[in-house]
């Protein structure tokens, strides 16, 4: 079943200087579960393509769909992960990861319990009193997304979730976060400009042309449909073939 | 790392830091002992005219006519209470005014040059138009206190706002937030050392308005006294009144310094 439907989606930017032709005519679906990622040049507006499936912008052309219903805003069915986990330095660990529930009004004695619980299995038992300032990174990017599963989102939208922290400690949380997400079954749409990465992680590969955004190609990746975790995907000799491949697209002039 | 784990060089470093810093204290405290003790000495001996220069001796004993007058803590009380009110209404006021440009992007816009002029203008000049609108009153002084503080409040605060990371702004969003959400959980608490940076400010600036105010219309505080000895050329009564003014900015300060260490603990 399709839980997300972007159909013939456009978005141009207006400045002063001009018009910028951001995203043309994409169109892509989405199944339930589904691990999708988008990789792309910067600028070739990825983001832009997130925040147009989380309801932050509309676009000027086409629409898109969540369970058949079309998106007109923020809308509860989607979590949104930055490329950062702006974590608020004044909220204590707890305060962090209930913040999405505060502004939905939904601060529940059952929901804290259940966002203890989680902190819990994320390893951040007994940090609920700390101050992001006196965490890793690795642990601050687990509270962020304990953050966006609280409000209980069926979509994920990942914005290089990984791309502030080091290279060890990305393919680390990258390998947590994608066994969670699965455990979770939650459909994920990741952008990224770190090819592996989109390799390791995701159903499928949807390749990017530059600005203005279009699809030029789209990968279906095998060892993520077998249930590899990402680590054991990147030890795969097809791995490489992948890599190449998608590399190519990439660098491809029309 | 405890005393005995420390290997000596370290401990020899750690000395050598602690006698730095006693000898820059020191120094300091002889300074200012000096600098009285020629006075003092400059004055008795004849070498400056004690009636215009004062000596310290003389101050000691105005502020102790003072203190026996009782006079002492009304005239402190009403400058340190003016410039309490100033300062907090003023920060206050700048707060809520810099909410409202935050707001309204074409408020902001339409107030600018507004707030451009009256920043520019010496506020002080003000003065006469509250007396003659407020009366002699501590209204008056109080207003010419808010006056000097109120525009640099509002400047700090509407570009301590504006510089909020927009990341944050963009992820309460993702959960839906509204405007009103968005200032009160992540504008307002993001800027609260932004708040107390303004409230340092306006501490010193609030001072200035409330001596000035009292100046022109004031039966009581240390700017009245200062004027009332400048009258009557008792310079010892002026010199006395402007050690406590400094003691008062002193005081407020490090009460402030204090309330932002409380705020920002935790905080990185």
């Amino acid at each position: 079943m399709a839980r997300v439907e972007i159909r013939n989606v456009s978005l141009n930017y207006h400045t002063l200087a001009g018009e910028v032709r951001a995203v043309e005519d994409i169109s892509l679906t989405i199944e339930d579960q589904e691990f999708v990622a988008i990789v792309g040049q910067s600028g070739c507006g990825k983001s832009t393509l997130l925040s147009l499936i989380s309801g932050l912008l509309r676009p000027a052309r086409g629409s898109v769909f969540i369970d058949q219903e079309e998106v007109q805003g923020p809308c509860r069915r989607v979590g949104y992960m930055l490329q950062n986990d702006y974590l608020f330095e004044w909220r204590t660990i707890l305060d962090n990861a209930l913040l999405g529930l505060e502004i939905r009004r939904e601060k529940t004695p059952e929901a804290v319990a259940e966002v203890k619980a989680m902190l819990k299995a994320y390893g951040l038992g007994g940090f609920e009193q700390y101050y992001p300032a006196q965490l890793s990174g690795g642990m601050r990017q687990r509270v962020a997304l304990t953050r966006t599963l609280a409000t209980g989102p069926d979509v994920l939208l990942l914005d290089e979730p990984f791309s502030a922290l080091d290279y060890q400690n990305r393919l680390a949380v990258g390998e947590e976060v994608v066994k969670i997400l699965r455990e979770r079954r939650k459909t994920v749409i990741m952008v990224t400009h770190d090819i592996p990465e989109a390799v390791s992680m995701a159903n499928r590969v949807v390749v990017m042309t530059p600005r203005p955004g279009r699809i030029r190609s789209i990968h279906r990746i095998k060892m993520c449909d077998e249930g590899l975790t990402p680590l054991q995907t990147r030890e795969r000799p097809q791995f490489r073939e992948y890599f190449t491949t998608i590399w190519k697209e990439l660098n491809r002039d029309d | 790392m405890t005393e005995e784990t420390m290997s000596p060089e370290h401990l020899a470093y750690l000395r050598g830091l602690r006698v730095k810093a006693a000898l820059v204290r020191g120094t300091q405290f002889l300074l200012l002992v000096g600098l009285f003790v020629l006075w003092e000495v400059a004055a008795s001996r004849g070498w400056i005219n004690a009636f215009i220069f004062s000596q310290p001796t003389r101050i000691w004993a105005a502020l102790v006519r003072l203190y026996r007058e009782g006079s002492l803590w009304r005239h402190l009380g009403w400058t340190v209470w003016e410039t309490v009110l100033g300062f907090t209404l003023g920060t206050a006021a700048g707060i809520v005014i810099a909410v409202m440009l935050w707001w309204s992007e074409f408020f902001s816009q339409v107030m600018d040059p507004y707030i451009v002029v009256l920043n520019s203008i010496p506020k002080v000049a003000l003065g006469p138009i509250f007396v003659v609108w407020l009366g002699t009153t501590i209204t008056a002084v109080v207003a010419m206190a808010i006056a000097v503080s109120i525009i640099v409040a509002i400047m700090m605060m509407h570009t301590g706002f504006k510089e909020v990371d927009p990341n944050k702004v963009m992820l309460v969003r993702t959960f839906g937030a509204s405007k009103g959400q968005i200032l009160w959980k992540v504008i307002i608490p993001a800027s609260i050392p932004t708040m107390i940076a303004a409230l340092k400010v306006n501490v010193g600036l609030s001072l200035v308005g409330t001596i000035v105010g009292e100046f022109l219309a004031s039966k009581a505080g240390l700017g009245y006294l200062i004027v009332y000895g400048g009258q009557v050329f008792n310079m010892s009564l002026v010199m006395a009144s402007v050690l406590l003014l400094l003691a008062v900015s002193v005081v407020l300060y490090y009460g402030v310094t204090f309330l932002e260490e409380r705020v920002t603990k935790g905080r990185q």
